[in-house]
């Protein structure tokens, strides 16, 4: 066990890399992305979980990064939208926001496409509702959520529905 | 919105996070699932010298089922009580209610033992505790301890677990084929806290209802055991009159709180309106 | 009734659509943000930057005794801590009235106060440290001392006569009053066969842009210049408030907005705190930025709305509605907004109720009330929702009185398609609005018999539907009679420069901004036609004052409606310096010739003679090959402002659909329908988003949002977890048409779109609810409908 104030050593799998620095045990796992690591497409929007923008994945799986401290992802994978987008896990998703203007400002959008690509990945074709249901906890002011629904729709169709490879 | 420097450590073990405790002398929150601690320090409304991480401390890891009861470990994530076969079969009101708990990326990272521990009485899990008659494993300097979830729940905030102390699980008795549930909330948006929510956890004999418990939240301090309702329904069938007789008595098992968003006498009408809800879901429920 | 008024009609627009314009393309630059590439203020870094807090006060209303620093400034990491005294020797005060609102008072502010806070939440001391956790750290060790002062925290607190006033000095708390009144109102009210009456209440709300507020000042004292990359709607604004009230000359000082994370009209006002980082900037001698943090957003970022009204309408035996009149009062706060006010909101509501109807007369008072808050001024659909309610509502209690549908007396009042061009009995000025066709199109579009039938079905069975409708006007494309007439620096034109580049592609630098609405997609798509290239060639480049002409950029819906007719006009203007090369470099006459896809083609035919390239090529690197006197100038730049009617105004319809589950007050919205007329349509697809956009913002305000206040004027409820935002669970699918008005002041003959959808929504809402409570005997006159009102008006606690 390590107990000791100021900075501590971190070292975590950021987007498949290996990745080593000192940080404070204060900074948000949101904050160290975004300043330590220069990962600014992880959104911060409230600090607070209410919001959504800065959903990455931790082992796999969706979590708020502004609720996580960087030292309790020692160890750990995180991966974030550039890594997502890099490995090309997103192309459908992203094909399918732009087409359907799924996105306004931009903001929350890492956000959804984190909580779409989780939902796209359990392999089946989610209903409307199931979809507005998984992304209940992302705020966007922008669209109105009809054109988000949409997109993820149509890349879950593309992704899992008849016809996908 | 940034937390106060804290200083930060994770025990493996249950003795190494009493010693952290202690080395703080007292100054230090624990943290496993952090999504209500988090926001908290992130206000500063807390500011402990130290955190302590219990993520990696084995006995607090888990789901089994020890003969008649299931041990739900405190780490166990909100999320796995909704895939979780074991909970499934014998935890039924616990997945039941998991899909109200926030939203689902909340869920993925917040803990059962921490949303009961944080005891909120808006929250979900802590009432369902009362409605499984569950009890706490709490682990203290001076070893384990059991609490159960009736004596659990003090005040605001306040359960049973002294200041250094662990939750470290949850020994819920395990329902069998006798057993139906039922759990309903109303929330103004989805994954909001409830202005009231509620479970019910019986066993069914024909079409009498025996040993219920009726357990609510939102509707005061802590989670509530609605005992008058409870005595209401206890070994008749769930006809209108006995639901309008345990709506009757409900009222005399709350004491909501009084605020200008949602007054008590407006929680009072919802909370009799669920139990409405609720009891007839139980009827219904095969 | 509505006057005709003299006017000459513009030539007839164009509605065919073109290569590019009117149809449903996908934003170019909305692939940059999904692929995770967005640049926004909050991500941006300069070198050596510190970052800003603030302490802020915990009184709304208290005079400041004594501030202690010492302990702050010697805290680990903290460059400076400057308080109201240090900025004041920088930064001259600013007062938010404008000319033409008469008798309007405001008392002057600076970026932090000197004697006295005003509002909970108010900025009072700034930290500047190396990271925003050590500033936040040292704002915990500054000391204030602060002695109560009377807090005016509710309207009728205010306006009692004997109230204290909020500013020393002043008469009263009203920052503005004003009345309108024409025609017989109290004769028809006299003679009516029904008055119809309602006090209804609208609640206060905030923006809550995804990405709060921020702002990276960087003053450089070497050249007295100053750049500032600002989330922002308008940068040319900034740049002249920066200059002015810190004394750097305008050209030095450069306002930059990067990707803005949401405006809606919470990005165009001054804040204290962004007015201190210029000063804190001069002082470090660093870059210095701030971000608002959620919590500091709820009590900084402007609100709005806040209105009560007490209305009445004089109806006829035959539905008609006669005569209106209407008394709003509205909670700002403690001062007004700069430099557009806080009065603006007001003022479009009384000008606005009744604004589809004929009227034959019309009286309204206008009360502007000073609390101890958080400032309010322009959001999203100013005034509109609050007018259209007042008006929707009334709409509502005639078709009851008379025994009406809701569809048929708005058929009945509603301002007749062959009317136009005629003037509202508060002076606005409509040269073409089509409300009947939009109305018979939204009753096909909804199914609306067919809707009435299964709600009096489902209502035997104690499933209690509703359905709701209302009508609206949105004033877009605002002249100089917005601002520039009361005195404000907030232009009302536009400016473009289109260039051909060398390898002859398209460059266009415009000063309407994009926030996501797409408006660089829309400049892109007219640039494209008009000047006949592919879009695919054409780069839009906005947001910059370094970079684009001045102009208004992106406000009252004006970036289609001016934007881009300043685009098509320099569009136009280029394509005819393009030809005129051409024709030199072919020996042909310019009007024999085209430009078609980037290539210059025989006018007659359509024989391609040369490449946009190559006459690209030719200017710029073989201007010896060009016959002499050939004056090659493929860069043009372009303003265009507005000048024939004061507004344009756009028109539409709303119905709204739902359900109340009358035991626990909850609605589910099942669906909301919008028949909309913005003009000309540039992008079929962005008009539909921004209506649905604009439509949950108003159906968040009509059951969700309020910034609830106690005695004391804390804001109780000023987070994201407690001040409710509309979520994706519980909004409904929105089926949008259209009707296309163009209007003839433009070529392009566009409107604008962006806050119809917010207008009347909150209003189709509001009469659904009360359309499915009716036959329960309960009525709602307030927003937002918490399941706690519905109870309440339901009696069942």
């Amino acid at each position: 066990m390590n107990m000791m104030a100021g900075t501590v050593p971190l070292s975590l799998t950021v987007n498949g890399e290996e990745v080593a620095r000192m940080v404070a045990p204060r900074t948000t796992l949101a904050d160290f992305l975004r300043t330590d690591l220069e990962l600014t497409a992880t959104h911060v929007g409230c600090e607070m979980g209410a919001c959504g923008a800065c959903l990455v994945l931790l082992d796999g799986v969706p979590v708020h990064s502004c609720l996580v401290f960087a030292v309790q992802a020692q160890g750990q994978s995180v991966e974030t939208v550039e890594g997502l987008v890099a490995s090309g896990a997103l192309a459908p998703l992203q094909q399918a926001f732009h087409e359907r203007n799924a996105l306004q400002c931009g903001f929350c959008t890492p956000g959804m496409l984190v909580n779409a690509h989780a939902l796209i990945a359990r392999g089946s074709v989610p209903d409307r509702e199931e979809i507005r249901d998984a992304i209940s906890g992302n705020y966007c002011r922008c669209t109105g959520y009809e054109a988000i629904v949409d997109a993820i729709e149509a890349a879950a169709r593309k992704a899992n529905g008849e016809g996908a490879e | 919105m940034k937390a106060r420097a804290f200083a930060y450590a994770r025990p493996s073990s249950l003795a190494e996070a009493h010693a952290a405790f202690a080395g703080a002398d007292g100054d230090a929150s624990f943290i496993s699932g952090g999504q209500s601690l988090v926001p908290a320090l992130a206000m500063r409304l807390q500011a402990p010298q130290v955190l302590i991480d219990l993520s990696a401390i084995p006995e607090m890891r888990g789901v089994r089922l020890d003969g008649e009861t299931l041990r739900i470990g405190a780490l166990t994530r909100h999320a796995e009580t909704l895939t979780e076969p074991l909970i499934r079969a014998h935890a039924p009101l616990l997945a039941a209610a998991a899909p109200f708990v926030a939203h689902p990326a909340i869920r993925n990272r917040g803990t059962v033992g921490g949303s009961v521990a944080l005891a909120d009485p808006a929250s979900e899990f802590p009432a369902m505790m009362l409605a499984m008659g569950a009890e706490m494993e709490i682990s203290g300097v001076d070893g384990m301890r059991r609490v159960a979830a009736d004596d659990f729940f003090q005040d605001l905030y306040q359960t049973a677990i002294e200041p250094g102390e662990i939750l470290v699980a949850l020994h819920v008795p395990a329902a069998g084929p006798r057993h139906v549930c039922a759990f309903d909330e109303m929330a103004r948006r989805r994954g909001d806290y409830a202005m009231v929510g509620g479970g019910i956890l019986a066993e069914r004999d024909g079409a009498v209802i025996v040993n219920p418990r009726i357990a609510l939240f939102s509707v005061g301090p802590t989670p509530v055991r609605a005992r008058n309702a409870e005595a209401e329904i206890a070994g008749k069938a769930l006809d209108a009159d006995t639901i309008a007789a345990a709506q009757r008595a409900l009222d005399a098992d709350i004491d909501p709180l009084d605020d200008a968003e949602i007054p008590a006498a407006m929680r009072r009408h919802l909370a009799r309106v669920l139990l409405g809800r609720l009891l007839r879901k139980l009827e219904t429920c095969s | 009734m509505n006057a005709p008024f003299d006017r000459p009609l513009g030539a007839a627009p164009h509605l065919e659509p073109g290569v590019h314009v009117g149809r449903p393309l996908p934003r170019p630059n909305a692939k940059r943000l999904v692929a995770g590439r967005g640049n926004y203020v909050t991500d941006m870094k300069r070198p050596r930057m510190l970052h800003a807090a603030f302490v802020r006060s915990p009184f709304a209303h208290a005079r400041i005794v004594r501030i202690d620093v010492e302990a702050a400034r010697a805290a680990p990491g903290v460059a400076l801590v400057a308080t109201g005294e240090d900025l004041a020797k920088l930064c001259t005060p600013w007062v938010g009235t404008l000319d033409h609102f008469k008798g309007m008072k405001s008392e002057p502010q600076l970026p932090l106060p000197l004697e006295r806070v005003t509002w909970s939440g108010q900025a009072v001391v700034a930290v500047v440290a190396e990271s925003r956790a050590a500033a936040e750290d040292a704002c915990e060790l500054v000391e204030i001392e602060y002695e109560d002062l009377p807090v005016l925290a509710d309207l009728d607190t205010a306006l009692a006569p004997d109230a204290p006033r909020l500013v020393e000095g002043f008469a009263d708390n009203l920052c503005f009053r004003s009345a309108l009144e024409s025609g017989a109102v109290d004769d028809l009210f006299a003679s009516a066969a029904h008055v119809v009456e309602a006090d209804l209440a609208f609640g206060r709300h905030t923006g809550v842009t995804l990405e709060p507020r921020a702002i990276i000042a960087d003053y450089d004292a070497s050249e007295h210049a100053l750049t500032v990359h600002h989330g922002t709607q308008t940068p040319f604004q900034f740049q002249d408030l920066y200059s002015r009230h810190y004394g750097i000359p305008e050209a030095r000082v450069r306002v930059a907005a990067p990707d803005v994370g949401g405006s809606f009209g919470v990005k165009l006002h001054v804040y204290h705190e962004d007015m201190a980082v210029i000063g804190l900037s001069m002082l470090a001698g660093r870059p210095v930025k701030y971000v608002v943090d959620r919590l500091e957003a709820f009590v900084s970022d402007i609100h709005a709305r806040d209105h009560r009204v007490k209305a009445k309408a004089a109806v006829g035996a035959d539905g008609r509605i006669l005569a209106m009149a209407v008394e709003d009062e509205t909670a700002i706060g403690a001062f007004s907004t700069y430099p557009r006010t806080s009065a603006v909101e007001g003022n479009q509501v009384i000008r606005l109720i009744g604004a589809p109807y004929r009227l034959e007369a019309y009286r309204a008072d206008l009360k502007v009330v000073f609390q101890n808050k958080t400032q309010t001024s322009q959001y999203r659909a100013v005034g509109h929702p609050i007018a259209c309610a007042v008006t929707e509502h009334l709409m509502e209690k005639a078709a009851a009185a008379t025994g009406l549908d809701p569809f048929e007396v708005r058929a009945r009042n509603l301002i007749s398609d062959d009317a136009y061009p005629c003037q509202s009995l508060t002076g606005f000025k409509f040269e073409q609005l089509s409300h009947e066709a939009c109305l018979a199109k939204l009753k096909t579009l909804m199914d609306y018999d067919r809707l009435r039938a299964e709600q009096a079905e489902l209502c035997a069975r104690g499933i209690h539907r509703g359905i709701g409708i209302a009508a609206f006007v949105e004033i877009t494309n605002p002249t100089p009679a917005f601002y520039g007439i009361g005195g404000a620096r907030i232009s009302a034109q536009d400016g473009a420069v289109i260039k051909i580049t060398p390898s002859g592609e398209v460059r266009c630098l415009i000063s309407v901004t994009e926030q996501g609405q797409g408006t660089e997609a829309i400049i892109g798509q007219i640039v494209a036609d008009y000047l006949g290239v592919s879009r695919d060639i054409v780069r839009v480049i906005t947001g910059d004052t370094e970079v684009t002409p001045h102009g208004g950029a992106t406000w009252a819906c004006r970036g289609a409606g001016i934007g881009g007719e300043t685009a098509l006009q320099a569009a136009k203007k280029l394509k005819a310096n393009v030809l005129n090369v051409a024709a030199a470099i072919l020996q042909a006459q310019p009007g024999d010739l085209d430009l078609v896809d980037a290539e210059v083609v025989d006018k007659a035919g359509g024989t391609v003679r040369l490449s946009l390239a190559e006459v690209a090529r030719i200017a710029y690197f073989r201007s010896d090959t060009l016959p002499p006197g050939t004056d090659a100038q493929l860069t043009v730049a372009h303003h265009y402002a507005p000048s024939g009617y004061p507004f344009a105004f756009t028109n539409g319809i709303h119905g709204c659909h739902v359900e109340v589950d009358a035991e626990i007050g909850l609605v589910k919205i099942l669906k909301h329908f919008v028949v909309e007329d913005c003009g000309r349509i540039i992008n079929p697809l962005l008009v539909e988003e921004q209506v649905r956009g604009g439509v949950v913002q108003g159906l968040g305000a009509a059951f969700f949002e309020e910034c609830r206040y106690d005695e004391a004027g804390q804001l109780v409820n000023g987070s994201l977890a407690d001040y409710l935002v509309p979520m994706s669970c519980e909004m409904p699918d929105i089926v949008i048409a259209h009707m296309e008005t163009p209007t003839r002041d433009t070529e392009l003959g566009a409107k604008g779109c962006g806050e119809a959808g917010t207008a009347a929504s909150s209003a189709a809402a509001l009469n659904a609810v009360n359309d499915a409570l009716a036959p329960l005997g309960a009525e709602l006159t307030q927003i937002p409908m918490t399941p706690a009102r519905i109870l309440k008006a339901l009696g069942a606690y």
